[in-house]
């Protein structure tokens, strides 16, 4: 697969991701992501057929534990971490679009 | 400089206070750290306090840990209850978790003497500390080059003698390369091992905390100390903390150690000879040394270079302005997500989101993340193969000396390239530690590279312990 990574490409994924982008980092991560992605041509053309994946180092089992009531953090203290809380919440903009 | 096996005897048995130590570490602080910028914060007065609590308890007679007055500096993407914790990125200004990490609260019982918290590559997303936001660690041999990274600052803060220990995290070599740099000794445990609760994740199958000391024994008690299982933690391994301190000085007779092939291509050839010698001193102590191929670590760096991306854009979703950190002001949610993360995050952050939202995006996911996945298994493999017939394995632990400031800025792959011979490892999950052995031709700290299996931290140790004797006696004779 080629791997031409274009202006709409990389503004297309900066949506995905949540990230508002100058015009310069467009043009910047077009070329350097699609020099990533070239060197990562070598695995992209390895035979991998019948291979499973690793999504994770060890053999991974459920961990379970009773299910007792134990300390959480403090609800305080994390709220006032917070950029903006309001009646023991986060406080965020609006996210409805109708009028105020 | 004083050990931190050292320290804690003489601590322990009344010999020195633990305030006279942390006196000595905060002047050597206060001498060199506005010149080489190891720390994001130093904790002066809480580690003078932590110090004259350990010295009431030895007082008392009452029993301490076994890093009683122990200086250690912390990587600053271990949370730290009530103080700021940075990952030396904007996106985190000002903020302070409501817990500790269980590295944190296990060394606290210890008895370690917490003297700041180090600087890194933001997120810990690089191999220079040139990604900080607050502006880059200066290696403490030559300030004109880079410390490595991504935990540069805690290789630095040992280098430096600002501290015996030091705690890094390592997802694709962030604590065996730049202790290959500083000329330090940096461990990369077994995946699961040591309890990732409270380290601020990067990519969650690859991350590991692990030590950084002057001494392969300092390392084996750090790791000793913070090891074993943790049920915070679902990816600890249910066993206790291995026994490692009988390991350093346990020797090499009868080990049979393979010296990686694919791993000595495109190394400096100063570098390149080091390892050689290692070889040959681990051969001469009676260690059966051979080359081995590990065919499938070429592909490391471009699997790594896909899947770690795609755990982070995944793990760094969370910074949204929402419940930590910065804000940026906006008239409606989405906006407001798009800005404060343009705002808070750091170019190189940028660039790994991108690159990962796009490898796990529809049409790609299969192509990239799941190939990455397959070769992860290929790499895994090779391994395995190779501990059939040996104990440990050797290699560089990186292509180079500690190079220049801006020498790889520009080009994100050069960086990139810094990491291929650590990288493996942590696909693999095995454990890899890196000890100082010689210096290139530029008078640069290398750093030799030791491999183990899964578990293989005991053996790993053996080897280590056994290049760090080697190497202290060619000092001791030049």
């Amino acid at each position: 697969m080629p791997n031409r990574i274009t202006p709409d490409d990389v503004r297309s994924v900066a949506r995905l991701a949540r990230l508002a982008v100058t015009d310069e980092e467009v043009e910047l991560f077009a070329v350097q992501l699609a020099a990533v992605l070239e060197h990562a041509e070598d695995v992209e053309a390895l035979d991998t057929e019948g291979v499973p994946p690793t999504a994770h180092p060890l053999a991974m089992e459920n961990v379970l534990r009773d299910d007792v009531a134990r300390p959480g953090v403090d609800r305080a203290e994390v709220l006032a971490m917070a950029p903006a809380s309001e009646a023991g919440r986060f406080r965020v903009p609006r996210i409805l679009g109708e009028a105020p | 400089m004083k050990t931190a096996v050292d320290i804690a005897e003489a601590v322990r048995t009344g010999e020195r206070t633990a305030a006279e130590v942390v006196e000595e570490h905060l002047g050597e602080i206060e001498r060199r750290e506005p010149e080489i910028h190891a720390f994001n914060l130093v904790l002066a007065d809480q580690a003078r306090q932590a110090a004259a609590d350990v010295d009431r308890r030895v007082a008392a007679g009452e029993s301490v840990g076994r890093l009683a007055g122990v200086p250690l500096a912390l990587k600053d993407n271990l949370c730290t209850r009530g103080l700021p914790t940075t990952c030396s990125s904007k996106i985190l200004d000002g903020w302070c978790p409501p817990y500790d990490a269980t590295v944190v609260e296990r060394l606290r019982v210890a008895g370690a003497v917490f003297v700041g918290k180090t600087n890194l590559d933001e997120f810990a997303m690089g191999s220079s500390t040139e990604n900080s936001a607050f502006g880059p660690t200066l290696n403490p041999l030559d300030t004109s080059r880079v410390p490595g990274g991504s935990s540069g600052g805690s290789a630095a803060a040992v280098a430096a003698g600002f501290s015996p220990l030091a705690l890094g995290s390592d997802t694709g070599g962030s604590i065996r390369q730049p202790a290959a740099f500083c000329g330090v000794v940096g461990v990369k445990p077994t995946y699961g091992a040591v309890s990732r609760y409270g380290l601020i994740a990067f990519a969650s199958s690859l991350d590991q905390i692990g030590p950084f000391s002057a001494t392969v024994a300092d390392s084996a008690l750090l790791l000793e100390v913070i090891a074993g299982h943790d049920p915070l933690d679902s990816t600890s391994i249910p066993q206790p903390a291995p026994s490692l301190m009988e390991a350093v000085e346990a020797g090499v007779d009868g080990l049979r150690i393979g010296l990686i092939r694919e791993l000595l291509e495109g190394i400096d050839p100063d570098v390149a000879a080091r390892v050689r010698e290692a070889a040959d001193v681990l051969s001469a102590a009676g260690a059966k040394v051979e080359e081995v191929s590990v065919a499938a670590t070429i592909y490391g760096l471009s699997a790594y270079y896909l899947i770690a991306p795609a755990e982070a854009s995944s793990n760094l979703s969370r910074y949204d302005g929402v419940r930590y950190g910065l804000r940026a002001d906006a008239s409606d949610i989405t906006a407001m997500y798009e800005q404060t993360r343009a705002a808070g995050f750091g170019p190189e952050v940028k660039r790994r989101i991108m690159l990962g939202t796009y490898a796990l995006s529809a049409g790609y996911y299969d192509a990239y993340y799941g190939q990455a996945q397959r070769v992860r298994t290929l790499i895994t493999r090779d391994f395995d193969a190779a501990y059939e017939h040996f104990d440990a394995l050797l290699s560089p632990t990186a292509p180079t000396t500690a190079f220049a400031f801006g020498a790889k800025t520009e080009n994100p792959l050069a960086m990139y390239l810094s990491d291929v011979c650590t990288i493996p490892s942590n696909l693999a999950g095995h454990p890899a530690m890196s000890v100082p052995f010689g210096t290139g031709d530029d008078g640069m700290p290398v750093g030799v590279q030791v491999l183990a299996p899964a578990l293989g931290e005991t053996v790993m140790f053996r080897v280590a312990g056994a290049l760090e004797a080697a190497a202290t006696a060619a000092t001791v004779m030049a």
